[in-house]
């Protein structure tokens, strides 16, 4: 046997081994729970209901959307996407300040130095900083305007009362989270905003002195300062934040999608 | 009409379905039940029952004719029948073979409650995900072009003894910022926007009015108006109108003293 083997043109013998490997590899556990049964990159794709509902039932989707949806809710007059906006300028914020993450220290020594060799010296560090901060500015708008669309469509009456408060928490934390961010690049504008921001705050009756000098790691704006609003800039507010966006996307679903026509 | 929900309805559909099969050798068997094996053997029931029912009904049926004899002898026929009826009973079927009775039907609609109506629906993929795809590219579009064309400020290090003229909070912070100019800091910073938000949250709660038509909750919408628009130009005087000092200024005349 072995001699016919050998006997086999070298081309045969590829084919015969590329083709044990290939069923090998598909009858592995990893292919076959990674091209799961009804999955399209199993069968391919063509258009039909089945496939359809398998697309987003074997996806990760299927955590955001059922399989059907309303067919009003589809209507982009109807939401103008502005929660959809919400949550991707969320996505665009996260990528891009991991990456301004990279070239970044909070000490009031190091910060500004730090956010100008991004600017001049990395590639397309100009490019990512002006997008984190105009796509913060985009959220703290989509944000509010998300929250106006659904009070003029009445969508926070029963049974919504509930992912309406999550949803006017999760504008807080918007805005907590930019605010902490404008302190970062430790320039004029961001320390005597945040110096005029923080001394509101002190205002608060009984703990307002407390709260800013917890906040401010200190009676005035420092470096300590800066670290603190940074570990809540990029950890802390991002967690909440993730984790009430988590509640407010499963709510919708749990109160039968999107609200209906007026 | 009263709308039978789907699955419901296909369960009934299939129940009849199952019935009008079950039935159908059931009827042949029932004739040529005494001697016809292969539709004895088309039929679901076991054998050796079918030979017990056989055995028993021939046996009730002669126990009858035994009991009859001797009770016709003994006094009138009436009795005699009635007894004879007596041990036949439990097998007696009405017409057709029927051992039960339907009493009525009872349609859903008039004992439940049925709150699920058919919804114009469409599949998620591809109405609903290529709207939300198209939006994330012109997301990203507008950021990149306008990230390309307008740069983040970047002012000069953060200096301490110096104190820019006017010196103002971030833009969304400037309602508040203009409130300060007519209040009392704790009224302005605390009491004002801590009240604001907190019936921002209770809205639902206060708003009893069940209904969602705008022409129905005119007062809601009108307050939320005033309410927004009163932000909005509170914002705008502290971003585009307040110069150094935080004095009332134009912009058109005086320059503009914002940064974003």
């Amino acid at each position: 046997m072995a001699k016919d083997d050998n006997k086999l043109p070298i081309s045969a013998q590829i084919q015969q081994q590329t083709s044990k490997l290939v069923d090998q590899t598909q009858g592995s556990q990893a292919w076959s729970s990674i091209f799961r049964p009804g999955s399209i990159f199993r069968k391919g794709y063509t258009d039909s209901p089945r496939n359809r509902s398998y697309v987003i039932m074997n996806s990760v989707l299927y955590h955001l959307h059922p399989v059907k949806v309303k067919r009003h809710a589809v209507k982009v007059s109807y939401t103008l996407c502005l929660g959809g906006i919400s949550f991707f300028t969320f996505i665009v914020l996260t990528v891009t300040g991991i990456f301004l993450m990279f070239f970044y220290r909070p000490t009031a020594a190091q910060a500004w130095d730090d956010i100008f060799q991004l600017q001049s010296a990395v590639t397309f560090g100009l490019l990512i900083r002006n997008m984190h901060r105009w796509a913060a500015h985009l959220m703290v708008l989509s944000v509010f305007l998300h929250m106006a669309r659904v009070f003029y469509h009445g969508a926070y009456k029963a049974p919504r009362e509930f992912n309406w408060v999550i949803g006017v928490m999760l504008l807080q934390f918007t805005l907590l989270l930019s605010f902490t961010g404008y302190l970062l690049p430790w320039d004029q504008l961001a320390l005597w905003a945040v110096t005029v921001g923080t001394n509101m705050m002190g205002y608060t009756p009984v703990f307002g002195q407390q709260v800013r000098f917890v906040l401010l790691g200190g009676v005035e704006i420092g470096t300590d300062t800066l670290l603190r609003w940074y570990v809540l800039h990029v950890l802390f507010l991002p967690f909440v934040t993730v984790i009430f966006m988590a509640i407010h996307f499963w709510r919708v679903r749990k109160d039968g999608g999107i609200s209906g026509p007026l | 009409m009263t709308e039978i929900p789907e699955h419901l309805r296909k369960r009934a559909e299939e129940a009849r379905a199952k019935a009008s099969a079950a039935a159908e050798p059931a009827a042949d068997a029932a004739p040529a039940a005494d001697d016809a094996p292969q539709s004895e053997a088309a039929s679901k029931i076991p054998a050796h029952l079918l030979e017990r029912s056989r055995a028993a009904k021939a046996k009730s049926d002669g126990g009858a004719v035994e009991a009859a004899a001797p009770a016709a002898a003994a006094a009138g026929g009436g009795v005699a029948t009635a007894v004879a009826a007596a041990p036949a009973a439990p097998a007696a079927t009405g017409p057709g073979g029927h051992t039960q009775r339907l009493l009525t039907v009872v349609k859903s609609g008039s004992i439940q409650d049925v709150k699920a109506v058919p919804q114009d629906k469409v599949h998620t993929w591809p109405h609903l995900l290529i709207v939300e795809f198209v939006c994330a590219l012109f997301v990203t579009a507008f950021l990149l072009i306008f990230s390309f064309f307008v740069n983040a400020p970047l002012l000069e290090l953060a200096n301490f003894n110096e104190t820019p003229n006017p010196s103002k909070a971030p833009w969304y912070f400037l309602g508040l910022q203009e409130l300060l100019t007519m209040f009392h800091p704790m009224v302005a910073g605390v009491t004002i926007p801590g009240i604001g938000l907190f019936l921002l949250i209770l809205a639902p709660y206060i708003d009893r009015n069940p209904s969602m038509k705008p022409e129905d909750r005119k007062f809601a919408i009108s307050l939320q108006t005033v309410h927004l628009m009163y932000w909005a130009v509170l914002t705008m005087i502290g971003s585009f109108f307040r110069g150094p000092g935080f004095n009332f200024i134009m912009p058109w005349s005086d320059g503009l003293f914002f940064e974003f």
